[in-house]
């Protein structure tokens, strides 16, 4: 088999997981972007472990490396995802902005700190 | 001789001012004593040091103080006839007035503080007079200057001692920094800063640049000597209390730039353009001085300005190769000066005022005061020139030296070749100093007709009004002439005894000198054998001359007196309502009651005479205000732009911050966009 058909799948694949991870909002779907991506590279490290011959199937046991990991990786994200769903109601990723530093939020917790301080100082 | 002696005359009074300040406070009782016995002390010693020095000798001796790299500082000593006259005539007034501040500040809350300056102030004065090093003279020298100041404002609530303090500093500073240069120059010249090694080199034409190293001296001594373009200092400087004004302004640190100018007088000789500077220095200081003093209202300026004018005769003296004759009327003006300043200082307490307007409707003020009615009157006689009395002879010295100067034949005793004083030096001291005379004499007529002799003082009747209440004090201080300069005093004193002893024997004490010190110029083995050993016999024409302007001087000064008050009297009814004025408090119409002989005399010159020629003002307009704007510019260059800068930096980096934080949306996509779009920008750039 010509190599340039599981490239061009490996291709296909991997622009759908960045599709999907730059444009889903669902975390989930995201995430499933995520493997897509992750099993694009996984059938690269295949088709050339095959097509290269290579007598230590390097790319095979990558392959099977990467899926450990993922599957490891796809439990911890599902977990974040479900305490994230758990908590705020949602798992709409273009809500889940808590670590973003907005400008005018900052300006009013600036004072706030100050009169914390104050407070402990006092007390 | 036992070098001991001469060290402590200056040690005394600084450790006396150290222990004043110490015991300040603590023992209000020992700062009386604290404050005489150590100038009292070293006034003796001064005299023993002179009589053990003996006449036509003169001791060196030097340690070295600090090497410098350069040429070193030695603490020397240097002894000669010079600095024995000058030190105990410095030793006599600063007992003298030590003694009188004791009765005169007896009020005061700050007297511990202002004898502890008097008497560091002598020290320096001291230390000035026996150096033989020029760095070493700078620190008496500069320390003289702080204590001036300090005592100019020792009625630091008013704003006049402040202004005034702050000008003297600063006039006197603006000629110390060309001095520094000076003595720099002087120093590197002749490889020492000891005057004896200075002298030698001038001696030798090792001096490279004479001329601008005497031109350099010479705005330090106009600085301190107050000559006339760094003059206007000193009139102000009357703000301070009067025995301030007698030690400092009068007898002694003004002396100090004409003692330099006679101790490195051979340093001078070399450069004619320099006399000549000094002489119209000199001249221009005179003339202006005796017309400013023809017009003043407030008593003390008055003596400032004759003081100023009496230094332009000193001055003079040099500028004619003459230094003997210049330290012959240092000394004999100082003692006489001190007398008039202390005695107007008794009538001043007596009248409550520095206006000799206001004193001359006093009625019977010179009964209150005979002591200082006839001290002061010697003294005038004295400043006036007429013999016997020392301003005679000495004036008399200044005089036929600027002759002989004229004359190409300067009596430079040695120093220096007659040929090196300018025959142009001599002639402009000999036209201004004759004019002076006429001026002086009449100015010194005016005070003393206008403070004592008024009708109105005349006129005295009613007893009760001999003695002014307290409570009108303040309209009485308040009464002096609208529109002049007048610097007033805080006085405290009780008018009904203005003449304690403290303040009495001093002026007697210094009449001595004031009438007989000028015999001692007579015969040539007395006076000028202690000094170069020339003569300061008075010579026939200029005598007759300088006795005859005097003269005439005083004439016209009466006699202008005389028509002013007649025409007084004509214009008023009589005059003891005249007498009533103070008496009655509000704002008498002054002009109309004082018959100023001044006004007569000097026509359209007296309103520009009053406010010194205008020199102020123009100082105001070409320095102070240029300075006020320059401060302002870089009071703006500082607040808005240097500090715009800092902010700026602040500013422009809040500006980024919030720039940068934009970008952390918080959103997960965004990051991992930009983070793609940053991979494929890596690749491409990587790949082509």
């Amino acid at each position: 088999m010509h190599l340039a058909y599981p490239v061009v799948l490996a291709a296909l694949l991997f622009s759908v997981g960045v599709y999907g991870v730059l444009a889903r909002r669902n975390a989930v779907l995201v995430l499933i972007s995520v493997e897509l991506m992750l099993n694009a590279v996984n059938l690269n490290l295949v088709a050339f472990d095959a097509w290269l011959r290579d007598s230590l199937h390097a790319g095979q046991a990558l392959t099977l490396f990467t899926i450990t990991i993922a599957a490891a990786e796809i439990g911890l994200g599902l977990a974040i995802v479900l305490l994230l769903f758990r908590a705020r109601g949602t798992a709409d990723i273009d809500r889940a902005t808590a670590l973003g530093d907005p400008a005018e939020t900052l300006a009013e917790e600036a004072p706030a700190g100050a009169g914390a301080l104050k407070g402990q100082a006092t007390a | 001789m036992n070098l001991a002696l001469p060290v402590l005359v200056p040690a005394l009074p600084a450790l006396g001012a150290a222990a004043t300040l110490a015991a300040g406070k603590k023992a209000p009782g020992l700062a009386r004593p604290l404050a005489i016995v150590p100038v009292a002390a070293s006034a003796v010693l001064a005299l023993v040091v002179a009589l053990q020095l003996g006449t036509g000798q003169a001791l060196d001796a030097a340690t070295r103080l600090t090497p410098t790299g350069g040429p070193d500082i030695a603490l020397a000593v240097h002894l000669d006839g010079y600095s024995s006259l000058i030190s105990v005539l410095v030793g006599l007034v600063a007992t003298c007035v030590q003694v009188y501040s004791t009765a005169y500040l007896k009020e005061d809350p700050r007297y511990p503080s202002y004898a502890a300056l008097v008497s560091l102030f002598t020290a320096a004065m001291f230390l000035v007079v026996y150096s033989g090093d020029l760095i070493v003279l700078l620190v008496g020298w500069e320390v003289m200057g702080i204590c001036s100041y300090f005592l100019i404002g020792h009625h630091w609530e008013t704003a006049d001692a402040r202004s005034a303090s702050l000008k003297a500093f600063l006039v006197t500073k603006l000629g110390d920094v060309p001095f520094l240069f000076g003595i720099f120059m002087l120093g590197a010249d002749a490889h020492s800063f000891r005057i004896q090694d200075v002298l030698a080199a001038a001696t030798d034409g090792k001096l490279g640049h004479p001329t601008l190293i005497a031109l350099l001296l010479l705005a330090g001594v106009a600085g301190k000597s107050a000559q006339f373009p760094l003059h206007t200092w000193l009139p102000d400087a009357m703000a301070g209390p009067t025995p301030v004004s007698a030690l400092i302004h009068a007898a002694t640190m003004v002396a100090a730039g004409i003692y330099l100018v006679a101790r490195l007088l051979p340093v001078f000789l070399l450069s004619g353009a320099a006399l000549v500077v000094l002489a119209v220095m000199a001249a221009v200081t005179m003339i202006g001085s005796a017309l400013c003093a023809l017009a003043q209202d407030d008593l003390k300026r008055v003596l400032a300005y004759s003081t100023v004018g009496q230094l332009g005769y000193m001055a003079g003296a040099l500028a004619s190769g003459d230094r003997e004759a210049s330290v012959f009327h240092l000394v004999s003006h100082g003692a006489f000066k001190a007398l008039l300043f202390l005695a107007a200082g008794v009538v001043i307490h007596a009248a409550h005022t520095n206006s000799i307007s206001a004193m001359s409707r006093i009625p019977g003020l010179r009964k209150r005061v005979p002591d200082a009615y006839w001290t002061m009157g010697i003294g005038l006689v004295a400043l006036i020139g007429l013999p016997p009395f020392s301003g005679f002879f000495s004036k008399d010295a200044v005089l036929s030296a600027a002759e002989h100067a004229a004359n190409g034949e300067a009596m430079t005793n040695g120093l220096g070749p007659a040929s090196a004083v300018p025959q142009a030096a001599g002639w402009i001291v000999l036209v201004s100093a004759a004019l002076t005379a006429l001026l002086t004499a009449a100015y010194a007529t005016r005070l003393f007709l206008l403070a004592f002799h008024s009708p109105a003082g005349a006129a005295a009747v009613a007893p009760e009004v001999v003695a002014p209440a307290a409570a009108d004090r303040a309209t009485v201080v308040a009464d002096h002439e609208a529109g002049a300069p007048y610097s007033p005093e805080l006085d405290e004193a009780d008018p009904a005894t203005a003449e304690p002893h403290a303040m009495r024997w001093p002026l007697w004490v210094l009449a001595v000198p004031t009438m007989t010190f000028g015999i001692a110029g007579v015969r040539s083995d007395w006076l000028p054998a202690l000094l170069d050993g020339g003569s300061l016999r008075p010579s026939g024409v200029t005598a007759v001359t300088s006795t005859g302007l005097a003269v005439a001087g005083a004439l016209l000064a009466y006699g202008a007196w005389r028509s002013a008050t007649a025409r007084l009297g004509a214009g008023r009814p009589a005059p003891a309502p005249v007498g009533r004025v103070p008496e009655q408090a509000g704002a008498p119409a002054v002009e109309v009651i004082v018959a100023d002989p001044g006004r007569t005399l000097l026509g359209p010159l007296f309103g520009p005479a009053r406010h010194g020629f205008g020199v102020d003002r123009l100082y105001t307009a070409l320095f102070v205000r240029p300075v006020i704007a320059a401060a302002r510019l870089v009071r703006f260059l500082d607040r808005e732009v240097v500090e715009g800068y800092v902010q700026g930096s602040g500013i422009g980096a809040n500006l980024l911050g919030r720039a940068v934080r934009l970008a952390q949306t918080g959103n997960v996509q965004t990051y991992l966009s930009a983070l793609l779009a940053g991979v494929v920008l890596l690749t491409v750039l990587v790949a082509v």
